[in-house]
């Protein structure tokens, strides 16, 4: 797997830090709200989709920026990487 | 069908051997049934053997969407061990291995399980220190637990780079002598002819495609081979679970799925005689009676339904092979392949009733499933039967998530490609 770098372009897996499933990621519910349903469902519950998966990866061995990629589960493609708020 | 017995061996070896009958029945679907598993792996023929076994629930289906031990039962490195720290692991874990150790006459099937221990190396102080303390917590839980200096490593492992240059240098090990390892696909064939002989009806090539309901209640399940009705419902499928409960419009649990990596080198003669661990990454291997190396370290790391990986764990897990034992640079790989893990979030499986009212639920094995087998069966039986957990999987809910009672073994939190 090779992951285009928004900002490096194209680099080996080896260079990149996993954070996990993005909509999750980069939806945190507001911790101090009463209900604390939704936030333990958002600290353990993932979707765990097979098939296009969003997630959060980091070029920690490159330029340390943050991007999502849009990836399949079940085949390794990788779909689209885009930065993290564009 | 006929007992195994070395008076069987004799018979058929003078007939020619022409007389066996096959281990299992191909059954077809029938209507319905008390208990349908979905999932033909260890666990979940583990689940039916013991059904029938401790509770006299025979009338049993096992669907497996592909043939039996196609999944994680048949890719895993066959460690068995009960090694572990916390109160809520070590006593479920430590029950497993004791129906290990009577397993074979149990199923009256050879399942090969071979105590050869496992020793855990370490290469710091500090890491000597949380080796003692794991070590302590055993023997305070009633496991077996010593302390390996070098000089006995060096004497049991010849291989072993004790005293060479090493950037990581061995300052010891905590061994488990009960730990060991097991033929893997014996163990799925051997509970499956056990259930069989029991009358349970073991469904291969049958591919469950969703649950049906009577309100909230599951009372079957849709299959490719037609409606299967059932009173209970037990799921037990790895790296599908996410994937299966979808179906039943379950579309968040605390787990997601990953590729673990492992790999098998060319035959060897005898030069390893227990399972080693390296502790300045993650690698541990054995050597199969066939004499292969059977070894594997970390998951890949990030979600993945494929059953195959990519390179940067395959150069981690030979560089730390070869740091090791230098000497096995020279041997040539032969096979790798992935498994897809049911990663928690705490590290720990999941063995419940629910989360549906009719349906049981066994996940959550990350890539320690295969020694958890027996027990996971027995627990996950008893579940089913009693409609409530054992003392033993208690501490397995699901909802110890949300209510504070996790069982995280490495203290990672909730990154379960960590754990």
């Amino acid at each position: 797997m090779r992951i285009n770098c928004p900002y490096c372009g194209l680099r080996d897996l080896a260079e990149f830090t996993y954070h996990g499933d993005a909509d999750h990621a980069l939806e945190r519910p507001e911790p101090a709200q009463e209900n604390s349903s939704a936030w333990n469902s958002w600290v353990y519950d993932r979707s765990n989709n097979a098939g296009q998966h969003r997630e959060l990866w980091q070029h920690t061995g490159g330029c340390r920026g943050f991007m999502i990629v849009t990836r399949d589960t079940v085949t390794h493609e990788i779909i689209s990487v885009e930065k993290v708020g564009s | 069908m006929a007992r195994y017995s070395s008076l069987a061996i004799l018979r058929n070896a003078l007939s020619g051997n022409q007389q066996w009958t096959p281990a299992w029945r191909k059954a077809a679907p029938k209507p319905g049934y008390d208990v349908v598993i979905v999932g033909g792996g260890g666990h979940g023929l583990a689940t039916a053997y013991y059904l029938a076994k401790e509770h006299g629930i025979t009338n049993v289906a096992v669907l497996e969407k592909g043939w039996l031990g196609s999944g994680n039962i048949g890719r895993n490195t066959t460690i068995v061990r009960s090694n572990y720290l916390l109160p809520g692991n070590t006593p479920f874990y430590e029950h497993s291995m004791k129906l290990w150790e009577g397993l074979s006459h149990d199923l009256n099937y050879n399942v090969m399980f071979s105590q050869r221990s496992i020793i855990n190396l370490f290469h710091t102080p500090a890491q000597e220190d949380d080796h003692a303390r794991r070590g302590n917590s055993m023997i305070l839980q009633g496991v077996d637990a010593r302390f390996v200096r070098p000089p006995e490593l060096k004497r049991r492992m010849p291989g072993l780079n004790v005293d060479g240059p090493s950037r990581f240098p061995i300052l010891g090990g905590l061994e488990q002598p009960r730990a060991g390892t097991a033929r893997h696909d014996a163990v799925a064939w051997g509970y499956a002819r056990a259930a069989d002989q029991r009358g349970v009806d073991i469904i291969e090539n049958c591919e469950v495609t969703g649950f049906v309901r009577e309100g909230d209640q599951v009372v079957g399940v849709e299959t490719s081979r037609g409606r299967i009705h059932a009173r209970k419902v037990g799921v037990a499928v790895a790296g599908a679970t996410s994937h299966v409960l979808k179906t039943a419009g379950l579309n968040a649990l605390p787990i997601e799925s990953h590729v673990l990596q492992a790999f098998v080198s060319e035959s060897l003669k005898p030069c390893l005689d227990c399972v080693v661990t390296f502790g300045g990454g993650h690698l541990y291997v054995s050597q199969s009676d066939k004499g292969s190396l059977v070894f594997g370290g970390d998951i890949d790391g990030y979600n993945s339904y494929a059953q195959r990986g990519n390179l940067p764990v395959v150069e981690d897990v030979m560089s730390e092979l070869v740091e090791l034992f230098p000497a096995f640079a020279k041997v040539r790989l032969l096979r790798s392949w992935g498994g897809i893990m049911d990663m928690s979030m705490d590290g720990s499986p999941i063995i419940t009733t629910g989360p549906l009212p009719g349906m049981y639920l066994n996940t959550g094995w990350c890539y320690g499933g295969f020694k958890a087998t027996p027990a996971s069966g027995w627990c996950f039986a008893h579940t089913i039967a009693k409609d409530e957990p054992h003392a033993f999987n208690a501490p397995y809910s699901l909802d110890r998530f949300y209510r504070g009672y996790v069982i995280d073994e490495k203290g990672q939190g909730a990154t379960p490609w960590k754990h």
